[in-house]
């Protein structure tokens, strides 16, 4: 296996020209479930969309319409190869947000009243909110598949809530404050045992881990550009092809439709066009084609060892302060979620940012989850393939005396 | 040493104690109290504040929820601030802990202990954490002056 080299990686991101510095101090970033850097190879292709070859896509019929058609869709095909989907399966969206909307709000007339759909305390609200809407409008349920003490979905868990009348199954196969992997095939077969929809959403999990679409055989999927290297703005949502071709998209507008007349009759495009209402985010799309290329180049052993590697020492390293809680230490993933204790998480966060240590506070967008943990708000540090052993030793100093917060302040 | 912007350590102090002990806190059940929520997608902050104006004074502020040390101490310093001041004087001094914390000068006797969150700027996204009280009570003005229309 190929070991990453995260100080050969720098070079390839411009947010590390400056020797890793930033206001004059090392650049520890760890605030990358939120947010990743992007490579130069993600900034030059969308770049290339507006110095070389700016033309609507789909809608031109001379010369430099068809390169922008041929890198739009190249694009595509370097996505769906990513997730190993088939090309027309991979609609292009803002994001992930975007993605889950199309997906809850296409599923919509299948719901009835009673019908239950499962999630759990601890999804993002890009994987709560949609579905309360849908359930709203429907007379639905949303049922929580308990977590057992760890905060992990199980199996058994998992069986204990699916019943007939579950017709969908809607979580983040990692989810973004406790960082575990879900055993997603087996809970997609189980789900399909019952006849439910499988839908995973995939913010955390398709920048870390190889994602198959095939061999999972998730009905959907929704991920984020921005999460993997990737340009903002731009995301994806995968769908089995005869479920795409079934499902409403939720916005209608320019050339997802062939035609319509003025009785009301229209007829849409076929997938993914369909679910690509407007101008789409074209720059985005061949940037978000590029991250793909890279991280497959880097190679998902390598990432998961790395990433571990790190989060391990971290572990280690915070625990051994003495000052500290954390949430999630045998997680899969490069997430830390902790606390120091009696220093409430956004006076800490104020403080490492003081040392130049950059992670998340709060409740990370789960905002279910606190009632779970027991706790209001928690410190969040989050790994990626550029982040080094300087960064996590640079972490564990600055939580060593975070009682100290308010030295932000006076020192 | 008396307590005044050259005295960080009183400073230091003065927080902590008011985030430890923090002062006027308490659920009201009385109609009278215009009753502000404070909270954002941004923060953890979740702050209820609850005053009685009676003639024109604030003459009671109560407030509970949850914070972080920043907005407790700063909700906990304003409720004693405030109690038995008129609408005007307590504008007053809401008008220059803005200006505090825009870094403008400011009259260091009209805030008093307040003037401990002179630094919070330093940290540009920690204002709304020392102001969420205030702008509570700004709420709780505006609601005050249109009962009356």
């Amino acid at each position: 296996m190929k070991i990453l080299d995260p100080l050969k990686i720098r070079q390839d991101f411009p947010m590390y020209r400056h020797d890793s510095l930033f206001e004059g101090r090392p650049l520890v970033y760890l605030d990358n479930a939120a947010t990743t850097f992007k490579p130069y190879s993600v900034i030059k292709e969308g770049d290339l969309y507006y110095e070389d070859i700016t033309a609507n896509a789909h809608r031109g019929d001379y010369s430099l319409a068809h390169e922008v058609d041929v890198a739009y869709e190249g694009a595509r095909k370097e996505v769906a190869d990513f997730i190993n989907a088939d090309v027309d399966e991979v609609c292009f969206t803002s994001g992930d947000s975007m993605g889950m909307n199309e997906i809850a709000y296409g599923l919509l007339p299948l719901l009835k009243t009673g019908d239950e759909i499962l999630l759990t305390f601890a999804e993002h609200a890009s994987n709560v909110l949609p579905w309360y809407q849908v359930a709203k409008l429907t007379g639905a349920v949303v049922k929580f598949i308990p977590l057992d003490k760890e905060g992990r979905v199980t199996i058994d868990n998992f069986k204990s809530v699916l019943s007939n009348k579950t017709k969908i199954v809607s979580l983040a196969s990692v989810t973004n404050v406790l960082g575990f992997l879900l055993p997603v095939k087996e809970l997609c077969a189980l789900a399909h045992s019952v006849g439910a929809i499988y839908v995973a959403d995939g913010a955390q999990s398709v920048p870390h881990h190889k994602t198959d679409v095939k061999d999972l055989d998730i009905d959907f999927l929704a991920f984020s550009g921005h999460k993997m290297l990737g340009p903002t703005g731009i995301g994806v949502m995968y769908g089995k092809k005869k479920l795409l071709e079934k499902m409403n998209p939720l916005f209608f507008g320019g050339e997802m439709n062939a035609r319509f007349d003025s009785c009301g009759y229209v007829s849409l495009s076929d997938v993914p066009l369909k679910f690509e209402a407007g101008t789409q985010n074209i720059s985005g799309a061949m940037g978000l084609g590029k991250a793909c290329l890279y991280i497959q180049k880097i190679g998902f052993d390598a990432i998961e060892e790395h990433e571990l590697k790190l989060k391990k020492m971290a572990v280690e390293g915070i625990l051994s302060n003495g000052n500290a809680t954390i949430y999630n230490q045998n997680c899969e993933g490069g997430i830390i979620t902790f606390n120091i204790d009696k220093v409430f998480a956004q006076d800490a966060a104020s403080y490492l940012g003081s040392k130049g240590v950059f992670v998340r506070s709060g409740q990370h967008c789960a905002k279910i989850l606190p009632e779970f943990l027991n706790t209001q708000a928690t410190l969040r540090a989050s790994l990626y393939i550029y982040n080094t052993e300087d960064d996590v030793k640079a972490l564990i100093e600055a939580c060593k005396h975070a009682e100290d917060f308010l030295d932000v302040f006076f020192n | 040493m008396s307590f005044s912007i050259n005295n960080p350590e009183m400073m230091r102090e003065i927080i902590m104690d008011n985030y430890q002990n923090p002062r006027n806190v308490a659920v009201v059940d009385d109609k009278n109290y215009i009753t502000i929520h404070m909270d954002s997608a941004s923060c953890i902050d979740d702050i209820y504040i609850q005053v009685l104006i009676k003639d024109g004074k604030v003459s009671d502020c109560k407030w509970h929820g949850k914070g972080c040390a920043i907005s407790t101490a700063s909700t906990s310093i304003m409720s004693e601030m405030i109690l038995g001041k008129t609408i005007q004087e307590a504008d007053k001094m809401m008008a220059e802990f803005n200006k505090m914390m825009a870094g403008e000068p400011y009259d260091e006797e009209t805030l008093g202990e307040a003037i401990c969150f002179a630094n919070v700027n330093r940290q540009p996204s920690r204002i709304t954490c020392a102001n969420i009280s205030w702008r509570g009570l700004k709420k709780a003005f505006d609601k005050e002056e249109k009962k009356d229309e």
